[in-house]
């Protein structure tokens, strides 16, 4: 049997299993020198894309780690599907990595190896070599984010935007669950934000994988809310007014550790809270 | 704590000796890198040491009319002591603070959190091979130590001393004793163990971005140096009880 995921074009959408999450927070509070999260519960049902916004410190890239289990909360439980990820150790929580994929803030690609042995690491670390099959995928995930021309350069080589994009097809070459995002577009020009956000939708719609988005940028979450990817045009498009379109993406906003809004676009802008109402603006 | 997590650390790197997977290209080059780029270093270092305590010694020697023992001096002493030592030393200063600064500047670039987030063991692919690597070649570059310093000593009481090379060789072979091939042999594989460990774990630990990494490296120099002299009164100790010097 194959180790490898099914090819792009032959991949099936995630079968959204009505009221199932994939990820639940239930309670979670850790804390350094200070308190940073506080009482924190969410869940992520399959499909869905939650944007997790809030200023600096609050948390948000936080969630994440503690969802791929790179930190343990102080209390509370998180689970991913069936398994309580907080009373794993660490040999069975690196199984259980390999159904997420992450998409660092600095890409973090490692820095020696080529785009290729990047993009491909998950999979030469279970074979062992980069085979033909391998090669074919790795080329294939980077037609995904149209970089198929760098697979022999090294991350030093790449734009900023690049390194992103090449992060993202090493983080959905092994077809993961879930895909976690940390400020995917921080510190980019707007035109490479957008083509780094066209890829995200791209993915959430065609591929329909449940995310976990942190951004600081409000017209990237906005874009996600009102956008989608149509396939026959090949390109993300506004949802045309009037048209009712559930794009599955919800916000999560932040505050001193603790949620504070959770809904869709739609509802944020109704919301009255002075807070996130200061937030917007 | 810092002992704790060292300690933990340094456990793990020996439980995944036998775990699988088994990085073997990793630890190819790790040996490639830490053995044959030692070399150099090692071969000078063993040499001048060996040269300078014929020089150093022929002097008292000569007074008590025991010149012909230089030989047996140079071999006890640079075997028992000074080989592995001053070889764990060297390698120390330039593989400690390379895997300090190696692991370091992956750890604040988030590389070994991306590295967990896909699954894969940082102290099975980047810490158990250095210390494999580090351990095997320390064995072999302390031989060489033994070997060339023997030869420094030698040319020194050849050309200065004018001693006869038969009577040199064979005083400085017939004064070993199998325990003081053992303790030379034994050292370098506990300093090698003790470089790698102690500059992973530097490394890992490294935290603030490149001053944190120039930090960790210094740290781990200064850490696995004393750590070898200290590690070594106890091993010598130790042996000399087991045979009973």
């Amino acid at each position: 049997m194959s180790i490898l995921a099914p090819p792009l074009e032959q991949r099936q959408p995630s079968a959204p299993r009505s009221g199932e999450p994939v990820i639940r927070f239930e309670d979670v509070s850790i804390a350094f020198d200070n308190p940073v999260l506080e009482g924190v519960s969410f869940e992520l049902p399959f499909g869905e894309t939650k944007i997790l916004m809030g200023v600096a410190g609050t948390g948000k890239t936080l969630i994440l780690k503690l969802a791929l289990g790179l930190l343990r909360p102080d209390s509370g439980h998180i689970k991913f599907l069936e398994d309580d990820i907080t009373e794993m150790r660490e040999e069975e929580l690196f199984a259980l990595r390999r159904n997420i994929g992450m998409v660092f803030q600095e890409s973090a690609l490692f820095d020696s190896l080529t785009v290729e042995e990047n993009v491909a690491y998950r999979l030469i670390e279970e074979t062992g070599k980069v085979t033909e099959e391998i090669h074919a995928r790795v080329l294939e995930a980077l037609r995904f984010v149209e970089l198929e021309h760098t697979v022999a350069l090294f991350p030093s080589e790449l734009s900023g935007g690049m390194r992103r994009r090449v992060a993202i097809a090493r983080a959905i070459i092994t077809d993961p669950k879930v895909l976690l995002y940390d400020s995917p577009t921080g510190g980019l020009d707007p035109v490479t934000s957008n083509t780094i956000i066209e890829l995200i939708v791209k993915q959430r719609d065609v591929y329909q994988t449940s995310s976990l988005l942190v951004t600081h940028r409000l017209q990237d979450a906005f874009t996600m809310a009102s956008h989608y990817f149509d396939r026959e045009q090949n390109k993300m498009v506004p949802i045309a007014d009037g048209v009712t379109r559930d794009v599955h993406t919800k916000f999560l906003i932040l505050r001193d550790g603790k949620i504070i809004f959770e809904g869709t676009a739609a509802e944020l802008l109704r919301c009255n809270d002075p807070y996130i109402r200061e937030y917007l603006s | 704590m810092a002992v704790q997590d060292y300690s933990l650390l340094a456990g793990r790197s020996l439980s995944n000796v036998l775990a699988r997977p088994r990085y073997l290209s990793d630890t190819l080059l790790q040996a490639d890198l830490i053995g044959v780029g030692s070399l150099p270093i090692v071969v000078l270092t063993g040499f001048f040491t060996g040269a300078v305590l014929a020089l150093q010694t022929s002097s008292t020697l000569q007074q008590f009319g025991s010149l012909s023992l230089t030989g047996k001096l140079v071999s006890l002493s640079m075997v028992r002591e000074l080989g592995p030592v001053l070889t764990g030393l060297m390698v120390a200063g330039r593989n400690s603070s390379g895997m300090a600064s190696e692991l370091g500047s992956m750890k604040v670039t988030e590389q070994i959190d991306a590295m967990r987030a896909m699954g894969v063991d940082p102290s099975k692919k980047l810490v158990t091979p250095r210390v494999i690597a580090s351990s095997v070649m320390l064995f072999f570059l302390s031989i060489i130590s033994d070997l060339v310093g023997l030869t420094g000593g030698f040319m020194i009481s050849y050309v200065l001393l004018g001693l006869d090379p038969n009577q040199y060789w064979t005083t400085a072979y017939q004064a070993l004793r199998f325990g003081d091939i053992f303790m030379g042999l034994c050292k370098p594989v506990i300093f090698g163990f003790i470089i790698a460990t102690i500059g992973c774990y530097y490394g890992l630990s490294a935290k603030g971005g490149t001053q944190g990494v120039g930090r960790a490296t210094t740290q781990a120099v200064v850490a696995a140096s004393v750590l070898i002299l200290v590690s070594d009164f106890f091993i010598t100790r130790l042996l000399m009880g087991v045979f009973q010097y």
